[in-house]
């Protein structure tokens, strides 16, 4: 405990590493909110993984992986979305298709790529403690368009996924904002990869959220609740793996899930 | 223009199965249309078709003069069931405003006269006092009271109710149409119900569904009317015009 707190003092890489779960809990309370109340967590674990696609095409052609992830996710978001909508398609198939097809492009590239492959690890279970000054203004800038996008859509947002019928009737574009829900989505996704890379995003998008649905009585409520829960289980997963040299996303992600379980018992307890 | 709704030889089918034939109906301004029918009638379609949700396989629908896909907004709909999970995390007052949806300005949050007339809704359908409530804690009456404050808030030239008192007793029900009569001094209100008998004290046409559609000045229904629609004598309970 005491080295964690002294590595955070002494090391620029531990500074960078707080930040960064800072700056994924902030885009992933609020992101997640609307994953759980909407019922799309392997949607979200769908467009997550079709983003190794993007990034293994990104690193074979020398790219940045990031920007490729951006890309990838956004255009996995539309088009599942669009799929769905438009050809009626079952929901279950097209992630299943989109989740596999995604990671065996990204493989594909990846292992045509000449040099080391070490870096397809830190893409599958992130590596926080390689996170540069870059991918912080990268993430900063994600957070703002997420925020921002929600603030001017609460409203819609707030109808389509309480209630879709009305929303319609209300002469809402329900589609629409469902795309655009889903692009924001993506982009959180792609903050995410970097603490704890693309396999375990699902659980940090919806464990957060799903022990705060517990105690919240509003989506606005939800959504602080579920980023203070975030801040904790990233940081305390960060300082947990810190002393034993544990992989630091996979800690984190246990800890969202004990975080989880005792929010379903308490809750119950409370009721009585 | 007089007709607020009409309906110009409408048919409708799911698939093979034929749901409404050549429904012809005219709804004046500020009238107050009941439509009563068997189960599987095609009331609910008949809805559905009116608000836009669903399109006319034959036949032409108009609603305030334009299609009923434009005009919807201008209808507040109480549906049967609700379409929302119960356990959503969402307050009472929160329901009720979201029919403030389309008025008022399009981005951003509620404004303070959104909220107004929100709580305004509220009162009017007795239930100010759960406005901070979540809706997993309300019963099945109270929700049926949220829905209409829900419909009510969004201002509505014409109120349509799905089967609004299916789950609630009988001095709510009272007290829900008398307040719909009221309404009614100033709004179009179509009410879908299979409860002939009550619905007829306050609408001024019934219009029975089964297929088809057959018009009665409420005055005029009597037994015979009755078992033509449902196949089978049915007992009348009196009651005062």
């Amino acid at each position: 405990m005491i080295e964690f707190f002294s590595a955070v003092i002494e090391y620029q890489f531990m500074q960078y590493a707080l930040l960064a779960c800072l700056l994924a809990s902030l885009g992933c309370g609020v992101i997640g909110t609307y994953v759980v109340v909407k019922r799309i967590s392997f949607l979200t674990g769908g467009i997550a993984h079709t983003v190794l696609a993007g990034m293994g095409i990104a690193y074979y052609f020398k790219g940045s992986p990031v920007i490729g992830a951006v890309i990838a996710a956004l255009i996995t978001a539309i088009l599942i979305g669009w799929i769905k909508l438009r050809w009626r398609q079952d929901e279950d198939v097209l992630i299943a298709a989109f989740w596999s097809v995604g990671m065996a492009v990204g493989i594909l590239f990846i292992s045509k790529t000449p040099g080391y492959n070490t870096d397809l690890m830190s893409y599958l279970f992130g590596n926080i403690l390689l996170v540069t000054i870059n991918d912080l203004i990268l993430m900063a800038v994600l957070d703002v368009v997420v925020f921002a996008t929600v603030f001017i859509c609460y409203k819609q947002f707030l109808a389509a996924t309480f209630d879709e019928e009305f929303a319609r009737l209300r002469g809402i574009n329900v589609e629409a904002y469902y795309i655009l829900l889903l692009c924001m989505i993506a982009l959180t996704i792609v903050l995410l990869i970097q603490i704890v890379g693309l396999i375990l995003v699902m659980a940090l998008l919806v464990l957060p959220a799903a022990s705060a649905v517990q105690f919240s009585n509003s989506i606005p409520r939800m959504m602080m609740i579920a980023s203070v829960l975030s801040v904790l289980i990233t940081t305390s997963g960060l300082m947990f793996s810190y002393q034993p040299d544990l992989p630091s996303g996979a800690t984190i992600i246990v800890v969202a899930g004990i975080v989880y379980f005792i929010s379903i018992i308490s809750r119950r307890m409370i009721r009585g | 223009m007089s007709s607020v709704i009409s309906f110009d030889q409408v048919s409708y089918a799911y698939g093979q199965n034929n749901v409404l034939e050549n429904i012809s109906l005219d709804i004046e301004a500020e009238e107050f249309f009941g439509v009563i029918g068997p189960n599987a009638a095609g009331k609910s379609t008949m809805l559905k078709l009116m608000l836009g949700m669903l399109k006319p396989d034959t036949g032409k629908i108009s609603v305030l003069g334009e299609s009923p896909k434009q005009a919807c907004k201008h209808i507040g709909y109480v549906p049967q069931y609700p379409s929302f999970p119960r356990n959503f995390p969402i307050k009472v007052l929160d329901v009720v405003l979201l029919g403030r949806l389309g008025k008022g300005r399009g981005m951003g949050g509620f404004s303070r006269r959104d909220r107004e007339i929100a709580r305004d809704s509220l009162k009017v359908v007795e239930i100010e006092g759960l406005a901070s409530s979540p809706i997993k804690d309300l019963s099945g009456g109270q929700v049926q009271r949220m829905l209409i404050a829900r419909a009510l808030a969004s201002e509505p030239e014409i109120l349509v109710l799905d089967e609004p008192t299916a789950n609630i007793d009988v001095q709510a029900e009272e007290n829900i149409f008398a307040l719909l009569k009221q309404y009614n001094e100033h709004m179009t209100i179509i009410v879908v119900s299979h409860d002939i008998a009550f619905i007829s004290a306050y609408v001024n046409r019934v219009g029975c569904l089964n297929k088809t559609l057959l018009c009665h000045e409420t005055e005029a229904i009597s037994g015979k009317t009755i078992e033509e629609l449902y196949g089978a004598p049915v007992n009348m309970i009196h009651h005062g015009h």
